[in-house]
């Protein structure tokens, strides 16, 4: 497996007071995306566990414009990466958030 | 919820939140607590940070329940070392503490790479479940997802008390490939989908005694049928034991050289035998009800 | 070690245990302790039919009342591969030759499951896993699947699944695995005599189901135990 982490800094913090939330499952083309708010609130940290090896590029390029578009700031996100696609990983993501920040 | 929720579309944790009452449910060792497989890596396999499944306590209509969800979309279902050893926990506490289980199956049996832990780890469920049926207390099997329940996953449903099925569902020992491959294509085409369902599918198993209660692709139904199966009785002894006894051998003895499902639909008297993979659910039932075999509580 | 052998070994004085298609059944005595035996012979698959009739022997020890212990000889191969079984309900037929077992147990009939061929998948679940108590005779060779097999489906060279089974015990046939993840009580010696390990196995103490504990302090289950217990903390809780 290959771990990869992204420290990044996003303007907007995940709203709401939701500990954590989690979405997807590790199949084929699949992922699943742990949540969990604690870090500062400017901070996201990603870690990703994924058995396909040498895509660094493609999921900083993913990371970067999930950061730009959703209120990140202060979540810890991990990933178990099944073989997904980059828009399945946005997709994924963006729920991710959609849910902690739920009431 | 008002909208209809195919289980067989959802993921273990949407039929968890679907199935217990709003906001109700408690997940013991969550996916925070990143429990996985320790054996997985030495296959350079993904992990889940839950193993698969989903255990905790919720309500159904205000009743307290224990849940064990299977997640069939990773690795199939298949049981390993973590993911046994939850579901043993929680037959266990079920035990103590006099609260019946919902095991919302969906598993292809063992998982391969931890094959000696995950068959032993059946067989420790298997023990449990007995156990706490001993004790008077229920568990009651929901099968409609995509692993069906396979392998040791059945063995594990033909100790609960009561079994949920859909068309979509299936219980078997040996999967349809196993068989082919092991006996030849003459004795099981794997590949014949309609063969597959007539004989391991939810219809047929309803039909011989296999399950006890029929729902259809969604989760209200499922629900509703649980809270049904609920108002029963779970408690295992002697009795129930010699009347399943009764009950499996007058099935060998009356189907025992039947060849095919639809033999044993049309010895049962139902009208129409070849319509019934087709029939929805309603048609099927108002078809079936009065011919079917039932267990009776004989499990 | 043949069954014939066994039976000598273990019921020097004699024994009424007879084997019809390959299913065992009968009683013998040691030292006055009657002893029921039941079991699969011949590395035969178990199917519905065989599943029964072994179940009906437990359901008729139990009826008895007494607290005689049963022994479960196995020499099995898998669960039956076939159309039928599977048309005629084989999970609830192998299902509940584990219950009667469990039952018969819980009623006081310590079940010793003595393991002297092969075994595999739903026939190994439902006899000798069901047991209290599972030994083994060297020899014996138990197997989930096979490692060519194995090899197929999960699309790994067999000699690269050798290499990963030299340290792991928890997918590879073998006794010394099974005995690692706490399967196997212990593997007895076939050249002392079998009554008496079988009575020091009924002096034993027997309660709760112990495997995992033994399966984590021989090193080959790390984190079954500890999980379970937490998820029964956890639940006590709420």
């Amino acid at each position: 497996m290959e771990k990869l982490s992204f420290t990044m800094k996003p303007s907007t913090a995940a709203a709401g007071t939701r500990a954590r939330a989690i979405v997807g499952v590790v199949a084929s083309g699949n992922l699943e995306v742990l949540l969990e708010r604690g870090l500062p609130a400017n901070i996201c940290v990603i870690d990703i566990a994924t058995a396909a090896h040498g895509f660094a590029a493609v999921w900083e390029a993913v990371i970067d414009d999930f950061v730009t578009r959703r209120p990140a700031g202060g979540l810890h996100i991990s990933i178990n990466d099944g073989g997904a696609r980059p828009d399945m990983v946005s997709l994924r993501l963006a729920q991710g958030v959609r849910l902690i920040e739920e009431l | 919820m008002t909208s209809a929720t195919s289980w067989y579309e959802a993921n273990a944790r949407q039929r968890v939140e679907a199935l217990l009452d709003p906001r109700s449910f408690a997940e013991f060792i969550g996916p925070e607590q990143r429990e996985i497989s320790p054996h997985l890596a030495i296959f350079d396999l993904p992990e889940q940070f839950d193993d698969g499944i989903i255990v905790g306590r919720g309500t159904l209509k205000g009743r307290r329940i224990l849940v064990a969800a299977q997640e069939g979309r990773f690795m199939g279902g298949a049981i390993g070392e973590v993911h046994g050893a939850k579901l043993t926990g929680l037959l266990r506490a079920a035990r103590s503490l006099g609260e019946p289980v919902l095991i919302l199956f969906d598993t292809g049996g063992v998982r391969l790479q931890e094959a000696n832990v995950g068959e032993l780890a059946i067989a420790e469920i298997m023990r449990a479940l007995v156990e706490m049926r001993m004790a008077g207390v229920q568990v009651v099997g929901l099968i409609g997802g995509r692993a069906g329940c396979y392998g040791g996953g059945g063995l594990i449903a033909g100790c609960c008390s009561a079994l949920i099925v859909s068309e979509q569902g299936r219980i078997s020992v040996s999967g349809p490939e196993v068989i082919e491959t092991n006996k030849g294509v003459e004795e099981f085409d794997s590949r014949d989908r309609a063969l597959v369902w007539r004989t391991m599918g939810g219809k047929h198993r309803y039909l011989i005694g296999g399950a006890d209660a029929f729902a259809d692709d969604d989760v209200l139904a499922f629900r509703e049928a649980a809270l049904m199966a609920l108002a029963g009785n779970g408690r295992l002894d002697a009795g129930v034991l010699e009347a399943e006894q009764q009950r499996l051998e007058r099935r060998l003895h009356r189907f025992g050289k039947a060849h095919d499902a639809v033999d044993i639909w049309t010895d049962l008297g139902v009208r129409e035998p070849a319509e019934i993979a087709g029939l929805a659910t309603d048609e099927f039932l108002r078809r079936v009800t009065d011919k079917r075999e039932t267990a009776n509580g004989a499990r | 070690m043949a069954l014939d052998n066994i039976l000598a070994s273990l019921f020097p004085g004699g024994h009424e245990v007879t084997v019809t298609d390959n299913l065992i059944a009968g009683i013998g005595i040691i030292d006055a302790i009657k002893v029921h035996v039941i079991g699969i012979a011949g590395e035969n698959p178990l199917g519905c039919n065989g599943a029964l009739i072994l179940a009906g022997h437990a359901l008729e020890i139990t009826r008895e009342g007494s607290t005689a212990p049963i022994l479960v000889l196995i020499d099995s191969s898998s669960q039956r591969m076939s159309r039928r079984d599977e048309l005629l309900g084989l999970s609830e037929c192998l299902a509940h030759l584990a219950k009667t077992l469990l039952l018969a147990d819980a009623r006081g009939h310590r079940t010793i499951g003595l393991l002297y061929g092969g075994s595999a998948a739903g026939a190994f679940i439902a006899t000798a896993l069901a047991t209290g108590t599972l030994v083994a005779l060297p020899g014996a060779h138990p197997a989930v699947m096979d490692l060519p097999s194995m090899a197929r489906v999960t699309k790994l060279p067999i000699e690269v699944l050798k290499a990963k089974a030299e340290k792991t015990p928890v997918f590879a046939p073998g006794l010394e695995n099974l005995a690692q993840t706490g399967a196997i009580h212990s593997v007895w010696n076939p050249d002392q005599s079998l009554a008496e390990q079988f009575l020091a196995l009924l002096a034993e103490q027997t309660g709760r189901d112990a495997r995992d504990r033994l399966g984590e302090s021989r090193g080959g289950r790390p984190k079954a135990a500890s999980i379970a217990v937490r998820v029964e903390k956890e639940a006590s809780h709420a």
